[in-house]
């Protein structure tokens, strides 16, 4: 449908997780009290970030929007059945 | 609660409204047909119609709702997923998703129409239709009530912005905006509270700690120990569990009736899984949605329950379940207190932008569901036909605008008459408790006739209101609690008379849809190709991957969720 999903989920996660991990790791230490101690923003920002790295990366290869027939079995089933009725047309290629 | 946002948590919420609003206007220009703004165009690969199959249900109703059942009846609220949702999302895939997909009907409404008549069809299109905007209103008030609490911003502010948003997006992109948008949304929900049941679980000591916390929860309460902490021990009587049902009740009730009632019927999910791109990835989709359907509980219950066991341990670290003026918990602030207690600023940002965007989400579901019935189902059935398909493209946005204008207008009188909303609901569940029925009987049963299915839906309609009307629930009301004709049993739990409510009516639809189909004369069986399970020809090839077929990925997934339901029995 002229833009692959993937593309925006994968710069909006590497956006926020850049943005979180370099509060973590620049910001004030002492607000993550509340999170028993752990800087959250760094550890969870950066697994936003791969994740939203391998996101881009899938949505790079080109998976064709149009499948050739023969991939699935509604398509095969429509071949089958124009070669019986002597239906198919030239080959495009 | 304390709860001062800083620039951080501000910027990412603002990143967000920026992509959602970025992908409306990157759809617009394929926006061409009304197929294409009301159905995707039919393009939609499995994977992204089943995320946005589960997203559109995902509204805030899920998110705060689910946690609040968690806090106030403990993993029993599984079965709204374990043996509700997920069994109910399989059957969709593997047996009903061949005839909504096969039919080419372009709504539900629509197959009504091809397989029932015009008269079935116009009293499901109305009544979906005013049953969208209302709970999308009900849902924007409930939103601008909650951020009001929370973070002090006004009502009709949140209001306002929100509906916006989605008009914006919706308006520009139409259905693929709304499903694209829900994708997004599903990952941020995962990624914003996943941190959030870590930290919470961490916490308070693991499942073992959890465990022994829920017991005093319990005890306290004078049930069991076990009570908040196994799904289906004390099931069997009503008075032994917090939510006062009994095996029968929640597996017929919730189980059957109503969540194959919603899932398999409503239009608002159905939708995503008719614009998928071929038969099979319509198939799958709500069969890929099960998988994160079942492990949802841990990301949504899981919070409310620890906020329960930590308020009752007497806060180790402080954290306890506000309260409502007289006293009782305010079980809805479960979820959004425990974001407000361990996410430092930074994350608190990133777990409110997911609780925005399930607000969004289910707002944008039930307008492109509504936009599609209206403009298909209504305008073009009954008000003007045979118009260019340009005509009813722009019919399609108009009602967009129409439809968000008409839930503001909702979410304004919710304030003011919050009986009459409380009412308009209780309706909704009687028109939608025998559905399942007529569905059933007509996707299984060619002999179902056209008569019997509008003679059974409006009996099973009136069926649930006797039964509302002569039952009330322990220490209810009479009135809109039930017993308005005569209190003639009491229920343990007003659930439990919901469950009830739901079993009569559905029996009633059968029971009439039989009965009037039987005097009525058949329709031929070759209009029926298609339509109805015997009528229609198998799919006879096989996928070769077997992950591919619909049959063995669903018995996969039946398979896990009945393992879950044994490990926290």
């Amino acid at each position: 449908m002229g833009l692959d999903i993937r593309l925006p989920i994968g710069l909006l996660f590497v956006v926020i997780g850049a943005m979180l991990a370099g509060f973590g790791w620049l910001g004030d230490r002492t607000v993550y009290e509340r999170s028993l101690h752990i800087n959250v923003n760094l550890e969870w920002g950066l697994f936003m970030v791969l994740t939203g790295l391998v996101f881009l990366w899938l949505s790079r290869r080109h998976t064709a929007a149009m499948h050739p027939s023969e991939q699935s079995v509604e398509g095969r089933a429509t071949e089958a059945r124009e070669h019986a009725t002597g239906l198919e047309g030239p080959d495009p290629q | 609660m304390n709860a001062e946002l800083t620039a951080i948590d501000w910027i990412i919420m603002g990143t967000y409204f920026v992509f959602v609003l970025g992908i409306g206007f990157a759809l617009r220009r394929h926006m061409k047909t009304s197929t294409d703004f009301f159905l995707s165009g039919r393009s939609i690969p499995a994977w992204v119609a089943g995320l946005a199959f589960l997203s559109a249900n995902l509204g805030a109703q899920e998110v705060i709702g689910m946690a609040a059942s968690g806090a106030k009846y403990g993993i029993a609220t599984s079965h709204f997923y374990w043996i509700g949702a997920v069994p109910a999302m399989v059957f969709l895939g593997v047996f009903m998703m061949p005839f909504y997909y096969g039919s080419r009907a372009r709504s539900v409404p629509e197959y009504l129409k091809l397989r029932f008549d015009e008269k079935t069809r116009a009293f499901n299109a109305f009544s979906f239709a005013i049953m969208t905007v209302v709970s999308s209103g009900i849902s924007m008030y409930a939103m601008g009530l909650l951020l009001n609490l929370l973070l002090g911003w006004d009502f009709s502010v949140s209001v306002w912005v929100s509906a916006a948003i989605v008009l914006a997006y919706v308006f520009l992109g139409g259905l693929t905006s709304a499903i694209y948008n829900e994708v997004l949304q599903f990952f941020l929900i995962v990624f914003g509270f996943a941190p959030l049941v870590f930290l919470a679980l961490k916490d308070i000591g693991g499942w073992h700690g959890l465990k022994i916390g829920l017991a005093q929860v319990a005890t306290s309460q004078g049930f069991a120990a076990g009570a908040w902490s196994s799904s289906w021990a004390h099931m069997g009587d009503a008075s032994a569990n917090p939510m006062g049902v009994e095996w029968f009740g929640l597996s017929m009730g919730l189980g059957f009736v109503l969540a194959f009632g919603y899932w398999c019927t409503d239009f608002l999910v159905v939708q995503r899984a008719m614009a998928a791109d071929s038969m099979s990835a319509a198939r799958r989709t709500p069969i890929i949605a099960a998988l994160p359907k079942m492990l949802f509980p841990f990301l949504v219950i899981l919070p409310g329950m620890i906020a329960i066991a930590l308020t009752y341990s007497q806060g180790h670290d402080g954290f306890a379940l506000p309260r409502k003026s007289d006293g009782t918990f305010n079980y809805d602030l479960a979820m959004p207190s425990m974001l407000f207690h361990y996410f430092p600023t930074g994350m608190l940002g990133l777990g409110l932008t997911a609780l925005l965007a399930s607000f969004m989400s289910g707002m944008a579901g039930n307008v492109t569901a509504f936009n599609t019935v209206w403009t298909y189902d209504i305008y073009q059935s009954y008000i003007r036909r045979g118009a260019s398909d340009r005509h009813y493209l722009w019919v399609g946005r108009l009602t967009t605008v129409v439809g968000i204008a008409l839930s503001v207008a909702t979410a304004y009188a919710a304030t003011h008459f919050n009986n009459i909303m409380d009412m308009l609901q209780l309706v909704f569940a009687f028109v939608n408790a025998p559905l399942f029925a007529t569905f059933l009987l007509g996707m299984f049963w060619k002999r179902a006739t056209g008569h019997g299915a509008f003679v059974g839906l409006i009996g099973g309609t009136a069926a649930a209101a006797i039964h509302h009307g002569l039952t009330l629930s322990k220490g209810g009301v009479i009135g809109l609690k039930g017993g308005w004709l005569a209190v003639t049993h009491v229920y343990t739990s007003e659930m439990a008379q919901n469950f009830w409510t739901a079993i009569y009516a559905f029996s009633s639809c059968v029971f009439l849809t039989v009965v009037v189909s039987l005097m009525s004369r058949p329709r031929a069986e070759h209009e029926l190709k298609g339509l109805v399970y015997s009528l229609t020809e198998r799919i006879a090839t096989r996928e070769p991957r077997w992950y591919l077929r619909p049959v063995t990925v669903g018995a996969i997934i039946l398979g896990l969720t009945a393992l879950l339901n044994i490990v926290f029995w």
